[in-house]
């Protein structure tokens, strides 16, 4: 019986150490985490913690009361109705308009610029897309691919990723011949090192307004509201842009 | 970005670890009376303790995210005792492993009891040992090696959980992504290396339990 009194209270000691702690849509994978070290190295004190995931899941969980601190969406609209909620404190802010691209892999004999027709091409068995239910960049691709009148007619080829980042895992493991994901992630340096994209015009899909928002949950932590004022600092833009993500009137490199 | 987070195994090991004690104190009541019940409600309690084995982890899953939510039944209670939730945190995985490998325990504990002669426990009692004494001093020794099964299978499936923690911890670093989740992060991050590190980690330890369970219990049986 001590023994278990014992390990009950290591449990809840060890759970109690204070962090800032981010649930970012899949598509910062790679941003964010290159800001956080870089944050990390400015701010040593402070001690940053990130979970990926649909925009969609954040959002559903942040309402179940996932004790998130900061809440990045690649949908604006998400922040928005948080906002209203009462889940979000401080207004939404923008912090990209996100682009989608067709991505296929350079020993691929398929050529990605070749979109909407490539996806017809009898060589293409499975093309990845996120699943538009909850993941705004599947919303976009869905979009797209109805805006080039093909969608319809590859329907049966569609392999539906949880979120924007397990959609570039299907193509980049050669599970699917082509994928549309964000351009982000085709930016990061594994993806281009194994990989060709074309990218998606902007009109083809409804804007991807994309915006962040500090939680009731991590209003009263200083730390988070300095992590939340660097995101928008220009070292952090830098890196955001060096990954496409785009302020409207922002020039990429 | 290179080394390897030990947050993860910490976690596991964590979890599996209180998840085998707790199981090992409330399988061996269940277990006892399972074995030696007439009662037809034993066999609702005996069907009862192996549904975790047959339902899929989303199924488990569900229903506890319903029980743990703020409206849920458990939910609030815990929330006013400890002052946090249970969905998200630690402590609701272990709630929820304690289910999904209760028969992992039970089972083996169950065909312990039935295995050791009837007589001996009898002749025990009829020499004056009361029913606890004889319980942890006749009957547990004599069924060591079921013991010993019910806590490495135990251990050793809520090393390999995924589906429960997943639905009901969300993927919460320190709290309740276990390996098996980082792994799952990994894949989607296309971090290979990570996934490799980790997966290879869970293969041998489940393997290396497996295979000191069955030494033991090759001893022991002669």
């Amino acid at each position: 019986m001590k023994i278990l009194v014992f390990l009950l209270f290591c449990v809840f000691g060890f759970s109690r150490a204070e962090l800032i702690r981010v649930f970012a849509a899949a598509d910062l994978q790679y941003a964010l985490k290159e800001i956080v070290e870089l944050y990390e190295k400015k701010y040593p004190e402070d001690k940053i913690e990130l979970i990926f995931g649909s925009s969609g899941k954040g959002f559903a969980q942040i309402r179940a009361g996932a004790p998130f601190h900061i809440y990045f969406s690649a949908n604006m609209k998400y922040v928005e109705e948080l906002y209203r909620e009462g889940y979000i404190t401080t207004e939404p802010k923008l912090y990209a308009v996100g682009r989608i691209v067709v991505w296929t892999r350079k020993d691929s004999p398929l050529d990605p610029s070749k979109f909407p027709e490539v996806l017809l091409d009898p060589r293409v068995k499975r093309i990845a897309i996120a699943n538009w239910e909850h993941a705004p960049y599947g919303r976009a691709s869905k979009e797209a691919l109805q805006a080039y009148g093909v969608f319809e007619k590859i329907k049966d080829k569609l392999v539906l990723g949880d979120n924007i980042s397990q959609t570039a895992s299907f193509v980049y493991s050669g599970a699917a011949e082509v994928g549309i994901i964000a351009l982000s992630l085709a930016l990061a340096p594994q993806m281009q090192a194994k990989g060709k994209y074309w990218l998606i015009p902007e009109e083809k899909h409804e804007r991807l307004a994309q915006g962040y928002g500090i939680t009731k949950e991590g209003e009263k932590f200083k730390s988070v509201k300095r992590f939340y004022h660097f995101v928008g600092s220009p070292e952090a833009r830098k890196i955001l842009v060096k990954y496409g993500f785009l302020l409207p009137g922002e020039v990429g490199r | 970005m290179t080394d390897i987070n030990p947050v993860p195994i910490w976690l596991t090991v964590k979890l599996s670890l209180l998840t085998t004690l707790v199981l090992l104190i409330i399988g061996i009541p269940i277990s006892y009376y399972l074995a030696y019940t007439k009662s037809r409600l034993g066999l609702v309690i005996e069907a009862l303790t192996t549904l975790p084995l047959v339902l899929p982890p989303t199924v488990l899953g569900f229903y506890l995210l319903l029980l743990f939510s703020k409206e849920g039944f458990i939910g609030p209670l815990w929330y006013k005792v400890f002052d946090r939730q249970l969905v998200f945190h630690f402590e609701g995985i272990v709630i929820a492993s304690v289910i999904y490998s209760l028969p992992m325990m039970v089972h083996p504990l169950t065909s312990g009891f039935r295995s050791v002669p009837k007589n001996i426990i009898e002749a025990s009692w009829t020499l004056g040992r009361s029913k606890i004494e004889t319980l942890f001093r006749v009957i547990l020794p004599n069924m060591k090696a079921s013991v010993l099964t019910g806590i490495v299978l135990s251990f050793a499936h809520t090393i390999g959980e995924f589906g429960v923690v997943l639905m009901v911890g969300g993927n919460i670093e320190g709290q309740t992504r276990v390996v098996s989740i980082a792994i799952y992060d990994a894949v989607e991050a296309i971090d290979y290396k990570t996934a490799h590190v980790y997966a290879s980690l869970l293969f041998m330890l489940s393997f290396i339990s497996l295979v000191m369970l069955y030494a033991v219990n090759r001893r022991w049986s002669l």
